[in-house]
């Protein structure tokens, strides 16, 4: 018998071990680092998607960020101003500690203490209060239709643990001792943490006593921060990794061309956008002196028709990009469809020029991040090349995120007069947008802390407060929508696209990407 | 001596003060290191709340003697993106580099001298060209660069040797070490290739024009003429000449091994401490640029000393000096 050949008989064992044992490990990488555990401390994409495998809220997001239940079996509205959240029995933490109405006041008294960065995720005056082991009632001060839309990222802590380990108030970064909760974690997700060094490596594995049942099959994670783009395709390309992201644009072929790798590309969430000063008498950085041309809607939509967003997405985007109309995603209100970007027109945009008196054009400084959003710089430059045709020279300043952030935002006193950024609404709702970015602001970014040129309409902020406490959906998208036409109508900002967004994944890999970048271990198949 | 000793230990603390002065004053144009420790929607208030607390608001001379009290202790405070103390951050990625440097070094050495030899006494033959080549390309392209090209031809085409970490490692004690395991070796091949690639070349020529000088000397020639052998000429007698300024060259280049690690470590993603440097610039966490910098710099100026108190030793001329001032 040949099967008795010692050879043979290891090269059969060895196969049969790796059908057999199905203990697949998913090795990834991302470009930025996970800093720490405390789900409390960072407001940002990647470190809460991160927290979102080791810990839950009352409610998920599926696959197509449909909210869904999760630590709360279901909820209900008794009154406008009182919500009931009945939470799921037999839940147990990674410790073993038995999930409770305890943990989730214990939880909201947490998020929205000292040093968290979460404190948006419930509001400062809504009471928690546990009706029973199972039931938890939360009475706001005002009717709030998207109470629970970022509950999915306000993870639930164990009372218990946290306690026991002198982890009640949240890391904050001027503490001297690191904090228990900083570089461990104690969920009731899917996966629990079971190595982390921060920047190295992190090493997940998969809870076996999840009260939900999986989609993929992988058992233990490990994941490494990649910060070269060129490493980090490489290591894809080699085989060494199974998955890693973002994708650059200008490596997405290769990436498709590559045996054994393929580019999952999706549009993403965040919007990316102009802005203009539209609130100093005099620009900061123009040679029109003693007058502000961005005052002038005209102005506003003389750069608007100037732009071919569609020469942008085809050659700095390579394909990659909607041409975006709105201030917010398109899978995020249900109504955008109604709204067309103005076209491209360099000859209107000309003519508005003239009519506004600038026929001899000005000049601009303009801020601009170079490692913040996809391609970012290299939109700026184009942005000018087109603005050059109505006579508008614009200085162009790129810096990297730490000093651009330094100099537009409230910090730096808003010191800019024409910048690009872009944005996610956090609870994928539009009334966000009409908060942080088109709300009228006083100099300190009271009102409307993002909207860093300063445009100010009341009637959007009036239409917005109808907004924020209107429980009728239908009703709601109407106030959304007229808000979003005077927005349009006077050229608050130029929307440009949705960027999107780009994974690199070994061909054996299934996986469920999600519009808002987030990457859940659960939906992983490995082959 | 005691003198001079002292003289020289107060112009290191000097240095070392006037280095943590000038970083601390670069801080102020990296950017604000609280919004990169913040969400987006974090308003405004709640940002000033924590540059508060985090004393930024303070002078900056304020700042500055509080680092410098604490740093006299030892003590330079919690890291802003991992909120860990920067001892402990910086002491777990020593290791790494500190490897890596010295696998460089040797890598350097064990390469650079043999050809700086074989090129000296050969200087025409056509492998002598090839090699002089060699080093043009070292000296010439960028580390990121060579470091990118090897990637791609011996992991991504071949697939021989790992493109980026460390492979695993063993701990010992507060030590870890990949040289002890076939992936942490096999990691160590490229990355240490890269950034040693430039000594190499250093200590090849530094060797190559000593030999050409020594040879041409008279005792040699002398050694020729009392017929001993070709090999014990070279590497006896010429060799062992060449080698005094090529041992100062590497124990001076050391200290840039390690400082320089920085592109290297980026590229292979190697989780040393000039990894986390980058990635401290990026997110401006100055505790950790801070502390860095003053290691770096305190490495200098120990090497420095060292060679200093050294040829102290070694050359009594400046012993005469001193004494007849």
């Amino acid at each position: 018998m040949r099967y008795f050949k010692p050879l043979a008989t290891a090269a059969l064992v060895a196969s049969l071990m790796g059908t057999a044992a199905h203990a697949e490990t998913l090795r990834y990488a991302f470009q930025g680092t996970l800093n720490q555990l405390d789900p409390y401390t960072l407001n940002e994409t990647f470190t809460l998607g991160s927290h979102g495998n080791v810990y839950e809220g009352l409610t998920r997001r599926a696959g197509d960020l449909a909210i869904e239940p999760a630590l709360a079996e279901r909820w209900e509205v008794m009154e406008p101003n009182r919500w009931r959240f009945y939470l799921r029995k037999g839940v147990k933490f990674h410790n073993g500690n038995d999930f409770t109405a305890d943990d989730v006041v214990f939880s909201a008294d947490r998020v929205r203490s000292e040093g968290s960065d979460l404190k948006t995720r419930i509001n400062a005056d809504v009471k928690v209060v546990k009706v029973d082991d199972h039931t938890v009632d939360f009475i706001l001060p005002a009717p709030n239709p998207i109470l629970h839309y970022e509950w999915d990222t306000w993870y639930i802590m164990d009372k218990e643990w946290t306690e026991a380990n002198d982890a009640v108030a949240v890391t904050s970064a001027s503490d001297t001792t690191p904090n228990h909760a900083a570089l461990n974690a104690n969920g009731t997700g899917p996966y629990k943490v079971m190595s982390h060094e921060a920047g190295v490596k992190t090493v997940y594995e998969r809870n076996e006593n999840w009260w939900d049942t999986p989609d993929g099959n992988i058992e233990t994670v490990e994941f490494t921060p990649i910060g070269s783009d060129a490493t980090r395709i490489a290591a894809l390309l080699s085989g060494e990794l199974d998955m890693v992201y973002p994708v650059p644009v200008q490596d997405i072929k290769r990436v498709n061309d590559n045996e054994g790798t393929r580019a999952l590309t999706g549009p993403e969430l965040r919007t990316i956008f102009l802005g203009m000063d539209q609130k100093r008498d005099e620009l900061l950085y123009s040679d029109v002196k003693g007058k502000n041309p961005f005052k002038d809607v005209r102005v506003r939509k003389a750069f608007y028709q100037a732009i071919d967003m569609d020469a942008i997405r085809d050659k700095v985007m390579r394909g990659l990009s909607t041409p975006s109309a709105l201030l917010i995603s398109p899978f995020l209100y249900s109504r955008s469809d109604e709204f067309e970007r103005y076209p491209y027109d360099p000859e209107a945009a000309k003519a508005l020029m003239a009519e506004a008196g600038y026929a001899d054009g000005f000049s601009v400084g303009m801020d601009c991040p170079n490692d913040r959003y996809v391609n970012d710089e290299a939109i700026c430059q184009t942005i000018a090349a087109f603005l050059a045709r109505i006579n508008v020279k614009v200085d162009l300043n790129a810096q990297p995120k730490a000093q651009y952030f330094a100099k537009v935002l409230a910090s730096g006193g808003y010191d800019t007069s024409f910048y690009l950024l872009g944005w996610t609404p956090g609870s994928f709702d539009s009334w966000n947008v009409l908060h942080n970015i088109t709300g009228c602001r006083d100099d300190k970014g009271a009102g409307g802390p993002f909207n860093l040129g300063g445009y100010c309409s009341p009637e959007v902020d009036a239409l917005a407060a109808k907004v924020l406490e209107e429980n009728d959906p239908t009703k709601r998208d109407e106030l959304i929508a007229q808000a979003f036409t005077i927005l349009h109508d006077e050229v608050s900002h130029i929307p440009l696209h949705q960027q999107g967004l780009a994974w690199g994944v070994a061909s054996n890999v299934e996986l469920t990407q999600r519009a808002d970048n987030q990457f859940h271990f659960r939906w992983v198949t490995k082959k | 001596m005691l003198a001079f000793s002292i003289r020289r230990l107060l112009q290191a603390i000097l240095v070392m003060l006037v280095v943590a002065l000038i970083s601390f004053t670069l801080f102020r144009f990296v950017g604000d290191p609280v919004n990169q420790m913040v969400g987006v929607e974090t308003t405004p208030e709640q940002r000033e709340a924590l540059r508060e607390r985090l004393g930024l608001n303070d002078p900056i001379m304020t700042q500055f003697g509080r680092f410098i009290v604490k740093a006299a202790q030892f003590d330079f405070g919690t890291s802003y993106q991992f909120r860990q103390p920067v001892s402990d951050l910086i002491g777990k990625r020593l290791p790494a580099t500190l490897e890596l440097s010295l696998v460089s070094a040797i890598f350097a050495l064990l390469v650079g001298i043999p050809m700086g030899v074989y090129t000296g006494l050969h200087r025409d033959s056509v492998l002598s060209k090839l090699f002089l080549s060699i080093s043009l390309i070292g000296i010439s392209l960028p580390t990121f660069f060579i470091g990118i090209l090897l990637i791609f031809l011996f992991s991504v085409t071949l697939q021989w040797l790992p493109s980026f970490g460390r492979g695993d490692t063993v701990a010992i004690g507060w030590w870890t070490t990949g040289l002890l395991t076939v992936s942490g070796l096999k990691a160590l091949v490229l990355p240490s290739i890269t950034l040693g690639l430039f000594q190499m070349t250093l200590i090849m020529r530094l060797v190559r024009s000593e030999m050409l000088e020594v040879i041409r000397t008279d005792y040699i020639k002398f050694a020729r003429a009392r017929g001993l052998r070709q090999r014990s000429i070279n590497f006896r007698h010429a060799l062992k000449n060449t080698l005094v300024p090529v041992i100062t060259i590497t124990g001076l280049q050391v200290g840039s091994i390690i400082a320089f690690a920085i592109i290297t470590e980026t590229v292979f993603q190697w989780p040393g401490m000039g990894l986390l440097f980058l990635q401290s610039v990026q997110n401006v966490d100055i505790p950790i640029m801070a502390a860095y910098l003053m290691l770096i710099a305190f490495l200098f100026v120990v090497i420095n000393l060292i060679v200093d108190l050294l040829y102290f030793v070694v050359d009594p001329r400046l012993r005469a000096d001193r004494a007849a001032l």
